[in-house]
């Protein structure tokens, strides 16, 4: 294929719950390390959740800070670390040619909520709703922010998909740099919805809310005593490039995007379908032109509800029933569920793959659930294969959306 | 409240606002915007925050009653008393 019709990624940014890099992440993964701590959180007290401590400050002023938002924050410095990242001499860039496309599960919630807590604590005068609470609350929001501080002048938006959203924005980022509108794009994920009580109340409401005595074992995704997900915020952004422009400027290239696919149920708001999911995988390795005995790795979604974990096993069994080489793992047992970021943040956490050949294990699965049993799932401790070709990540969210990205080998 | 601690509670609202700005060495009689990194935005927040803390509404009118620390201690301290 002509390289300007293949898209790599040459550059990482992100932080997760255990981790503000991707060296320190993936070692985190690889030596099982929780980022989940018990917070306090409003009205409800404490909770099991994943919240990251990277430097705000690193790449933003404490000002803009206060005037913007988390998410906002998430992703500044998600894209500073990318750029970074990816050896850019930023100041030669040509950025009306950059695009900034950031998947999210949501946005405004927590904005939103303050203001009415703010609100109530102030005999609800609401003269007191803050000016700032358009520009933080717009769905463009986190990237847009990306935009002002990077003096991006190409299209930015974000990809509102629910938990899809991390997968669903490298999706966007491959097809604008095919369609040529943009010849690189900053693409992923990001979420800041552990900063709001409502996403806790409403999945503790569902029943699916995650507890355990100790919060690191809270996140059990495929355990037969798993109780649900324990959210968290995150973020992971990708510089993207076409392979042509990345030999031009002799980029570190960390691996090529070979497939993608993203499906609908159609069938409910909440409960998923294993057969969408499958058509999806499908869907995702027909267009990288290979077979389902080529992927070696597939990284669930797996966030620990007890049908979703159950849909999901049964999807992954069905559509590798071919393969008997293909591993599999999942994520969140280190870092719980990190919304938007998720699809993004775990594909991340599997790319080193590609080069040492391990496959990171899943964590907290003490007693498998006999329901969730797949062929060669990795949950004890990493294993090493003779080499990794093809990793297959799946991200899947409310309403039916599902998505899956592959990404190759590059050498 | 004294003009003394009517000028801390200006003070401090800025210092939360502008967090990167060094609030130590402004100067009474000199227009705020001429010395920090304050817009029209910031100048809505200190309005908001002078509500918020200490009850004191600043109708609209009045905003450039708020543009040295001295024009904010003679207009806010009989508010403030």
């Amino acid at each position: 294929m002509d390289d300007s019709r293949r898209i790599v990624i040459t550059g990482i940014g992100l932080t997760a719950p255990n981790g503000n890099s991707l060296a320190e992440f993936r070692n985190a993964l690889l030596e099982k390390k929780s980022g989940i701590k018990h917070h306090e959180i409003r009205y409800m007290g404490k909770q099991a959740a994943g919240m990251c401590d990277f430097d705000e400050s690193k790449y933003h002023s404490k000002k803009l800070r206060r005037r913007g938002t988390r998410a906002g924050s998430i992703s500044i410095y998600c894209a500073n670390e990318a750029i970074r990242d990816a050896g850019l001499d930023w100041e030669s860039v040509d950025k009306k040619m950059v695009g900034v496309f950031l998947g999210i599960t949501e946005h405004g919630n927590v904005e939103t909520e303050e203001e009415i807590y703010q609100m109530h604590q102030n005999n609800l005068d609401w003269k007191l709703w803050s000016p700032h609470h358009n520009p933080r609350t717009v769905s463009n929001n986190a990237a847009g922010e990306v935009t002002v501080n990077l003096g991006i002048t190409g299209p930015h938006y974000t990809l509102g998909s629910a938990c899809a959203g991390g997968n669903v924005g490298i999706i966007q980022g491959v097809q604008q740099l095919l369609l040529g509108e943009v010849d690189m794009a900053l693409t992923g994920g990001i979420s800041e919805s552990a900063q709001t009580f409502g996403i806790f109340a409403a999945f503790a409401a569902q029943g699916a809310l995650a507890h355990h005595e100790d919060a690191t074992q809270a996140s059990r995704p495929m355990d037969k005593n798993r109780n649900g997900i324990v959210i968290s915020e995150g973020g992971a952004i990708y510089v993207l490039e076409r392979l042509s422009d990345a030999k031009k400027r002799n980029a570190k290239i960390y691996a090529e995007i070979a497939g993608y696919a993203i499906n609908s149920d159609a069938s409910d708001y909440v409960n998923p379908n294993s057969e969408r999911q499958v058509e999806c995988m499908h869907k995702a390795i027909k267009r990288a032109g290979i077979t389902p005995r080529d992927i070696d790795i597939v990284n669930m979604h797996a966030t620990g509800t007890g049908a979703g974990d159950i849909s999901e096993s049964r999807a992954v069994r069905d559509a590798f029933v071919t393969s008997d080489r293909t591993y599999v793992n999942f994520s969140k047992g280190h870092i719980g569920h990190c919304m938007g970021a998720a699809g993004a943040l775990e594909l991340a956490g599997n790319i080193p793959s590609l080069v040492d050949g391990v496959v990171h294990p899943g964590m907290n699965v003490t007693e498998l659930d006999p329901d969730c049993v797949i062929p060669n799932l990795v949950t004890e401790s990493g294993v090493k294969l003779p080499r990794v070709e093809y990793i297959l990540n799946n991200s899947f969210g409310m309403l039916g959306i599902n998505s899956a990205v592959i990404v190759k080998r590059y050498l | 409240m004294t003009a003394s601690e009517v000028r801390q509670v200006v003070i401090d609202i800025i210092a939360d606002i502008a967090p990167d700005e060094d609030v130590t060495v402004i100067e009474d009689s000199k227009s705020l915007r001429e010395q920090l990194d304050l817009d029209s935005m910031d100048f809505l927040d200190i309005v908001m925050e002078l509500r918020k803390r200490h009850k004191v509404e600043v109708p609209q009118e009045d905003y450039p009653k708020l543009a040295t620390l001295e024009s904010c201690v003679s207009y806010l301290s009989p508010k403030m008393a």
